[in-house]
């Protein structure tokens, strides 16, 4: 018979089972006995210890979207579980494998509205791909094997574990055995045999075709096939928010990003081609502006493992429901060669434009105040496009986007479908932790730095070299935008008095430096890029700076506003 | 008819019921749908329950739900249907005072009028049951409101399709066979 083990040991050895070997977490009460005993498998496994649950999460899924495997969170009960919500629902709806680890009171007091009790299991369940609470020892390598499986096959997602007191102290024999099969769950689906045909003949027809992604392509590991398809039949593309990186910017049929302040080509080609090859992207309102006249022209085929995003936004002409990389490399296989010369330069003149309205002047100003892109634009010439950018959300989010450059897959992190301010500082500190060799460049603003700003003391302890550029303008800009465009200027709450932010840095011993001018900026990115260690780049910037293009709330993608007085015709 | 609204009977299999009807009638309420009638219970697959809800909504809003529901790792399959393509009952009971019951001349022509019987009679009450559509056991309610009905309640729907073979029990059997492949 095998020795038995507490139910915390068997948590640890269930999570090395499973190839963890870095949890991010905060202790409590209730989680006390996984904690105590992690000092016998801190060499296996390394706790980072944040200052805020919320930290935990996001830093957990920064790991998990630059690793390509599952964060793993640990959080005591009650608020500690509680203030990792916002983060499960983030991870949800963009795709991302957690596993996040709540203590839960014991089972004798479940229900009694126990001191730290919540109701976790009822909170997270609409937000979540999976949960359960193990209330005895001998669940415990079952269910980890389980939230494994499910957290990173198909469509990967937030599981959660609420682990009961009882559970933890009980003792349990141990075997580990890790989960393959779930007969309720089909996470490999494969499209008929008649789809692919029918999709290759439309392929092979069309005169226009048009394609575009999302994060879906990185998650299947899909790029290079997804780079052979567009070759093979010539076929311009445009990324989602979070497809951007998995194909290098200067790819040749890459057209740039898609949707709300996307590049302006990609937009229109979407409402002129006549075949569009959507590829793991779930139409986001962000992303099709105005349902009723998005790509109504065009035969569409989407391919995406979840049969639930099929026909959901967008009725399909061919539903493809299977994984990005299979399917790309079926299509390009049976699909013929072409050369669309004539369709693939009808790009060049949306490109020009937008270059002369929007790009130089938000780039090459030559004078005045700093320009939000103007930054992101000298830091991708610094790195060279091979930095892991990370973002938060709103202006700084979409200037990062629309001009940060790359070079490889999994380079580009942001909250986009949830949108949620302060996931870019603790998810930057993840990104770094899960691969330490390359740079992580924060882009945040002045508001959503200070919602998790006491990740600073996170990044302090550890050591972590994150480098942090704030775009400081005094204001919530994206909320400002909105209110000066559709609001008549009336600016109702998004003016900030802003702290001295190298300050608060000095306190954690974090190096920083403020820069208002061109010069500062080139010599402060120098500085900051010089070391490994974390750094703080305040860059005081224009106050009142625009993102543009725009298609604006209940537009179609084909109107797009060039300025706050002109428009793309 | 995209935009028609019609009556769904929404029949979800799953592998155990405990926690998944919040989540289940949570993806109803955020599609705003409303649940008609539910009734769940256990197949006789062991392990495998069924949860039947009536609903009324656009095809597509409908099939939407479905999709959701099914995407939850412990649904098993969610199929959705129009009346014409399920046989469908409800089941009533109503208690009523066997003083004034009893004063009645005709109970069982009454009774078998509407195929319905007699499960339990003592000095104070009779219980009579009765299966068939809303609107009969409606009808039955409004033929005995004169004895007073002391209580009534009326099930939720349970339908079976009107194909030969129940599919989830297929589609059971084939994933058998996808872990049998696996194990070898």
């Amino acid at each position: 018979m095998e020795e038995k083990i507490t139910g915390s040991d068997a948590l640890w050895r269930s999570l090395i089972a499973e190839g963890v070997d870095t949890v991010f977490g905060y202790p409590g009460g209730q989680i006390m006995p996984v904690y105590d005993r992690h000092c016998d498998y801190a060499a296996q496994v390394r706790h980072i210890l944040v200052r805020h649950e919320q930290g935990a999460i996001h830093a957990a899924q920064g790991y998990a979207r630059i690793k390509g495997e599952p964060g793993v969170v640990l959080v005591t009960s009650g608020p500690g579980a509680t203030n990792v919500v916002t983060g499960i629902a983030d991870a949800m709806t963009d795709s991302t494998p957690v596993v996040v680890i709540t203590g839960q009171v014991p089972c004798a007091a479940l229900g009694t509205d126990a001191f730290q009790e919540a109701d976790v299991i009822g909170l997270t369940a609409p937000i979540s791909k999976w949960n359960y609470q193990i209330r005895r020892p001998e669940e415990i390598a079952w269910a980890v094997a389980r939230a494994f499986y499910i957290a990173r096959t198909g469509r990967p997602g937030p599981v959660v574990l609420d682990f009961t007191k009882d559970a933890q102290t009980g003792m349990t024999e141990f075997k580990y055995e890790p989960c393959r099969f779930i007969r309720s769950y089909i996470p490999d689906p494969k499209p008929s045999e008649q789809m692919i045909e029918k999709a290759v003949r439309l392929l092979d027809a069309a005169e226009r075709p048009f394609c575009v992604f999302g994060q879906g392509v990185t998650i299947s590991g899909a790029e290079k096939e997804l780079a052979a398809f567009l070759e093979k039949g010539d076929i311009p593309a445009g990324s989602t928010l979070l497809g951007l990186s998995a194909l290098p910017s200067g790819f040749p049929l890459y057209r740039g990003m898609i949707g709300m302040h996307g590049n302006v080509a990609p937009n229109i080609l979407t409402n002129v081609c006549d075949v569009l090859v959507a590829v793991g992207m779930r139409f986001d309102d962000r992303v099709t502006g105005t349902v009723s006249t998005y790509a109504r022209q065009a035969k569409v085929i989407h391919i995406d493992i979840d049969k639930s995003e099929l026909g959901k936004i967008i009725r399909p002409e061919v539903a493809l429901r299977g994984d990005a990389k299979a399917v790309l490399a079926q299509l390009t296989e049976r699909m013929q060669p072409k050369d669309r010369i004539g369709w693939t330069e009808a790009h060049l003149r949306c490109e020009a434009v937008e270059k002369e309205k929007v790009i130089n002047p938000e780039v090459h100003p030559g004078k005045g105040l700093l320009k939000m892109g103007e930054v992101v634009d000298r830091i991708a010439e610094a790195t060279e496009g091979k930095a892991i950018i990370v973002t938060d959300v709103g202006q700084n989010q979409m200037m990062a986007a629309r001009y940060s450059r790359f070079t490889s897959p999994r380079s580009f992190l942001s909250s986009g479908g949830l949108g949620t301010m302060g996931f870019g500082l603790p998810a930057a500190i993840g990104a770094k932790v899960a691969d330490p060799a390359r740079p992580v460049c924060l882009f945040v603003g002045d508001g959503g730095i200070q919602m998790t700003l006491q990740e600073f003391g996170t990044i302090m302890q550890d050591g972590i070299g994150v480098k942090m550029v704030l775009l400081n303008n005094n204001w919530l800009g994206n909320v400002r935008q909105w209110q000066e465009l559709f609001f008549k200027e009336r600016y109702s709450q998004t003016r900030m008095l802003n702290p001295d932010y190298g300050m608060i840095a000095a306190a954690y011993g974090i190096p920083a430096r403020s820069v208002d001018g061109r010069a500062g900026l080139k010599e402060g990115i120098r500085e900051m890029l010089s070391g490994d260690g974390p750094f703080l780049l305040d860059v005081h910037v224009e106050e009142e700076g625009v993102v543009m293009p725009m298609i604006p709330p209940g537009k179609g993608i084909h109107e797009i506003m060039l300025s706050d007085n002109e428009w793309f015709s | 008819m995209e935009n028609e609204i019609k009556e769904y009977t929404v029949i979800i299999y799953t592998e155990n019921e405990i926690g998944l009807l919040s989540q289940i009638s949570n993806v109803f309420t955020r599609r705003s749908l409303s649940i008609w009638s539910m009734s769940a219970g256990a197949t006789a697959h062991e392990g495998v329950h069924n949860i039947t809800i009536v609903t009324e909504g656009t095809e597509r809003k409908v099939r939407e739900a479905a999709e959701q529901i099914e995407k939850r790792v412990d649904v098993i399959k969610v199929f959705f249907y129009t009346d014409d393509k399920i046989v469908y009952r409800e089941l009533a009971l109503y208690k009523i005072s066997t003083d004034r019951f009893l004063g009645c001349n005709d109970i069982e022509g009454l009774l078998s009028r509407h195929g319905a019987r007699i499960v339990e009679m003592n000095r104070k009450f009779t219980v009579i049951q009765k299966t068939g559509y809303t609107e009969e056991t409606q009808a039955l309610y409004g033929e005995l409101e004169k004895f007073e009905i002391l209580q009534f309640i009326r099930s939720g729907r349970i339908a079976v399709s009107r194909a030969v073979q129940e599919p989830v029990f297929k589609f059971l059997e084939k994933r058998e066979k996808a872990r049998k492949q696996l194990n070898k």
